[in-house]
């Protein structure tokens, strides 16, 4: 009797101590990407679904666990003891299996109820945006509203989002833990996702590519700002203009070497003639954003340095090319891009 | 020197390094498995070491992204198939014979020949190393990363034709031990009495004769995409990146069963002798192993459930995923029921045996809970996986194949392990994996995706990814303590005679080592626990007669020449058509010898 509570006593310390490790997972601040503090209307029913199974299965670990302990401690050899010889019990073994197909059974009403509600398409008036991965950055267009930009995408609070998954080169896979559960960007195929935003803030909420994807993969990230609909709106007006145009005189000179140096062979810069490349993220409103290489550097004009100088010492694999350039020819960049607003 | 393992001092054994090239006894084979088995589970482990030594803190500068995508592909694919595959196969090439009362398998040459053809995969693989890269693109090879656009070296040139050479080794020991295991059964073990460590082993079997041609043809079409511009997987041309993944994955499932099923095997067999009870459930646990091997085949695709498969695939494979849960579940209160009652004698290997239970459990339930799709769609790519798959194949397969260590050391060897190296030993594994891994699920719930080679401060991450780097050099620890037991134990003299364990099973009906025709006389079956009924009926052993001709297959280099072949072709498949060519005809020679050679 003494060896079974002892061994109770065990177990549940021992598990409530890993239940306290669990709830680590609700501090958002410290764990930007947590899947434990869900803010749209999707990743909450999903949420819900994961804690349901989680306490079903906690049942089943402190279970098992006690039993397994209890019996090393109680049926050690001892002198004298004999072991019983049975070979079964047809009675018992049926009831452990219901048991586990019950457990299952419970599982899989809350898991194919929410499936019902967010495999349904995306509704009526839900903004379009469609994420296109790219070796090792995110692309994002809004087709309706003629805006493409790179890495950070911006959403208004309370409406819903459909996002198409698109890829140009390998399996990319789009995943904002505190929005959305993942979906491949799969090249030649049609996948999309959709959810609602629940809470606007000024930070925001962090994302990354979650399909392997070659060198950078773990360099690939981007971030999701949730804005209230005005603030959105103002956002959108201003990314679909044109470039604020230089006028400082190291900033024109910049916009001269963003020519001579060919970055207009891959970067588009609404605005700017002949800036018209596909190939790397579009540079229109490279300013107003907080991040630059796929969310792995803040831009600061120093970072934006950084990478200009050599951009495989950031990102090993990148494809934008090392243009060898010179510091002043750098300098001048780093200009133009910082009023790029 | 006649103290190799495995090797009696009888006068019969040959000795020397031809002896064993020319061996066609599956004690030797499967020491040999074993051995290379366990030295590439070492590498594997240095990979392991590799990839957590760069991830202990953010930005590590340990191991470049180029490198470190390289170790944790051939940190998979080592563990995989060149470690708890072979390992298994060494027991299986060992123990069939024994087990069922026969004196070898159905097949010996073929049986060399699967033992020469897999160390040349694990060759040709580790070779890649230093001829140009390591496969990076992960064990999985998902399309088109593999593509020769985005793989242009010759690394996943090197995953094809090392997975197709290692897939031939399995298929034709596969096809060996279920003949032999169905065939060859001494008189009296009808198939309800075959030790449950031979109904895994078949049902393993039936896994991989059904499941590799799948992978073999999935390697081929990646071939032909890479060398000779075809495209089943390229979307720019016409392909599909999933149709890779569903024909990996329909392999791929069944064989994380092939994995697990011997070590369920081995445990089934330890729980029973050190309880000193019969197993508890039989029939239930034959069942239930054949039938996670057939639902094993109908769950493949919930490896898939966020490439945008639509809900009507995903409902189906869910609930099969759920499904299988079930006779899990059982074979688990199965050997708790085993337990129940009993006179438990803890030896190290009971210690592993019942760690078993314990951490596969939590191996099963982190499994079960991304059954479900909603929550795969947060747990898929994540910590939360790698969590998952770790418990259940360190706490689950590793854990059960170093059961089988210690319960068999004595009768592969005649030495019983040392008890305090081994119990020390089991320890600090245990320890150190627990940390390794259960920080893991943590880091999945906190959105860490994987394999990547390095990840940001400030992210919650820090403190569980120290703590796992911490914990693997502790179970790295725990496994250099086993390997100085092993080399202790080695040098004291072979004395633990026939039964140390007072166990049930044929194999412990000889001598320890058995001689090299296994049985002085082929044994008669009464009962599932033979030995155990004999010793309760008072039956006594069966006399030698006096003249006791055994006749068994002598040794032939005939395998090792086809095994060349089949690394010639390799080597050519990723060279020069010429040395293809020279392959062919070296196995064509091989082959007519070995049909020619006379047997007796």
């Amino acid at each position: 009797m003494i060896v079974i509570v002892a061994s109770l006593v065990l177990v549940g310390v021992v598990t409530a101590l890993l239940y306290l490790a669990f709830a680590e997972s609700l501090d958002a601040v410290r764990q930007p990407m947590t899947t434990y503090v869900p803010k749209s209307d999707h990743a909450v029913l999903v949420h819900e679904v994961y804690k349901f199974i989680f306490w079903l299965a906690g049942g089943v670990f402190v279970a098992i666990m006690a039993i397994t302990l209890i019996f090393s401690i109680l049926y050690r050899e001892r002198p004298g003891q004999v072991a019983r010889q049975f070979h079964g019990n047809s009675r018992l073994e049926i009831v452990w299996t219901l048991i586990p197909v019950l457990i299952v059974a419970a599982m899989a009403v809350p898991t194919f109820s929410t499936m019902a509600v967010t495999s349904k398409p995306a509704p009526d008036g839900a903004l379009q945006v469609i994420a296109i991965g790219h070796q090792w950055w995110w692309e994002f267009q809004y087709p309706e509203l003629g805006i493409t930009t790179a890495n950070e995408l911006h959403l208004p609070v309370d409406r819903p989002v459909n996002v198409t998954l698109e890829s140009k080169d390998v399996i990319h896979s789009f995943w904002v833990p505190q929005l959305t559960g993942k979906i491949d960007n799969v090249p030649g195929h049609d996948n999309h996702l959709w959810f609602t935003p629940t809470e606007a803030r000024p930070e925001p909420y962090l994302a990354q590519c979650a399909e392997f994807c070659g060198m950078s993969h773990a360099n690939m990230r981007f971030r999701v700002f949730v804005s209230p609909t005005g603030d959105f709106e103002a956002w959108a007006k201003a990314s679909k203009a044109d470039r604020v145009t230089p006028t400082a005189e190291l900033a024109l000179a910049g916009a001269q070497q963003f020519v001579t140096s060919g970055c207009i062979g891959c970067h588009t810069v609404q605005g700017q003639e002949g800036a018209a490349g596909k190939i790397g993220p579009n540079l229109t409103h490279v300013a107003s954003r907080t991040t630059i290489a796929s969310g792995t550097l803040d831009r600061t004009n120093a970072n934006v340095a950084k990478w200009l100088h050599n951009p495989q010492a950031v990102k090993p694999g990148a494809l934008m090319p090392n243009l060898g350039l010179s510091p002043e020819a750098i300098d001048k960049l780093v200009a133009y891009l910082d009023g790029l607003k | 020197m006649a103290t190799a393992i495995g090797v009696g001092t009888h006068a019969e054994e040959e000795t020397g390094l031809w002896s064993w090239l020319t061996t066609v006894d599956h004690k030797r084979i499967g020491t040999v498995y074993a051995m290379a088995g366990f030295i590439f589970f070492l590498i594997g482990g240095l990979e392991a070491l590799a990839v957590r030594t760069q991830l202990a803190v953010p930005n590590g500068t340990v191991l470049d992204a180029d490198l470190y995508n390289q170790f944790f592909t051939t940190h998979a694919l080592t563990m995989i198939f060149l470690g708890v595959m072979p390992m298994g196969a060494g027991f299986f090439n060992y123990f069939i014979p024994l087990q069922i009362g026969a004196r070898d398998v159905a097949f010996p040459r073929l049986n060399a020949l699967s033992l020469w053809i897999f160390l040349s995969g694990g060759l040709l693989l580790n070779s890649s190393f230093f001829l140009g890269g390591a496969p990076n693109g992960g064990w999985f090879g998902y399309a088109p990363l593999s593509s020769v656009t985005y793989a242009s070296g010759s690394g996943m040139n090197f995953y094809v034709i090392a997975l197709l050479v290692l897939g031939l080794s399995s298929l034709i020991a596969s096809l060996n031990f279920c003949v032999t295991i169905i065939n060859m059964r001494a008189p009296g073990m009808s198939m309800m009495r075959l030790p449950v460590f031979m109904w895994m082993t078949l049902v393993v079997t039936f896994l991989l004769i059904l499941s590799l041609p799948v992978l073999t043809v999935a390697l081929l079409q990646l071939y032909f995409d890479r060398m000779w511009g075809t495209s089943f997987f390229s979307p720019a041309t016409g392909g599909d990146p999933i149709l890779w993944q569903h024909l990996f994955w329909i392999f791929g499932h069944p064989e994380v069963y092939v994995l697990i099923l011997p070590s369920m095997g081995i445990v089934s067999e330890v729980l029973p002798v050190m309880s000193r009870k019969p197993l508890f459930g039989y029939s239930a646990i034959v069942f239930a192993g054949a039938a996670i091997g057939v639902l094993g085949f109908g769950v493949w695709a919930h490896h898939m459930f966020t490439t945008g498969l639509g809900p009507v695939p995903q409902v189906v494979f869910s609930a099969s995923t759920m499904a299988i849960g079930v006779p899990t579940g059982i074979k688990i209160f199965n050997w708790l029921g085993t337990m129940y009652g009993g006179n438990i004698r803890f030896v190290t290997a009971t210690y592993y045996a019942v760690a078993f239970i314990a951490l596969f459990t939590i191996g099963g339930i982190s499994g079960v809970m991304h059954a479900s799709p909603p929550v795969d769609g947060q747990h898929q790519d994540s910590y939360f996986v790698v969590a998952h798959l770790h418990y259940v194949l360190v706490g689950g397969a590793i854990m059960g194949i170093f059961s089988g260590i210690y319960y068999w050391f004595p009768k592969m060897t005649g030495r019983l392990l040392n008890e305090k190296l081994g119990k020390l030993s089991f320890w600090t594994m245990f320890v150190g994996l627990n940390l390794t891994f259960f920080p893991m699920h943590f880091l999945g719930l906190a959105g860490m995706p994987r394999r990547i080679y390095t990840y940001d401060a400030g992210m919650g991450w820090d403190t569980w990814n120290l703590m796992a780097t911490i914990g693997a050099y502790i179970l790295g620890l725990g496994i250099l303590i086993f390997i100085i037991n092993f080399f202790s134990t080695m040098r004291k003299p072979a004395d633990a005679g026939d039964n140390p364990w007072d166990a049930s099973a044929l194999e412990w009906a000889t001598s320890s080592p058995p001689p090299a025709h296994d049985f002085d006389v082929i044994p008669v079956v009464r009962d599932r626990d033979p030995l155990w009924y004999d010793r309760d009926h008072n039956i006594a052993k069966q006399e030698v007669p006096e003249h006791n001709h055994i006749h068994m297959p002598p040794p032939s280099y005939f395998p090792l020449i086809v095994s060349l072949g089949v690394l010639l072709l390799a080597v050519g498949a990723l060279s020069h058509l010429a040395v293809l060519a020279l392959g062919t005809l070296v196995v064509i020679y091989g082959v007519w010898g070995w049909a020619l050679e006379p047997t007796d």
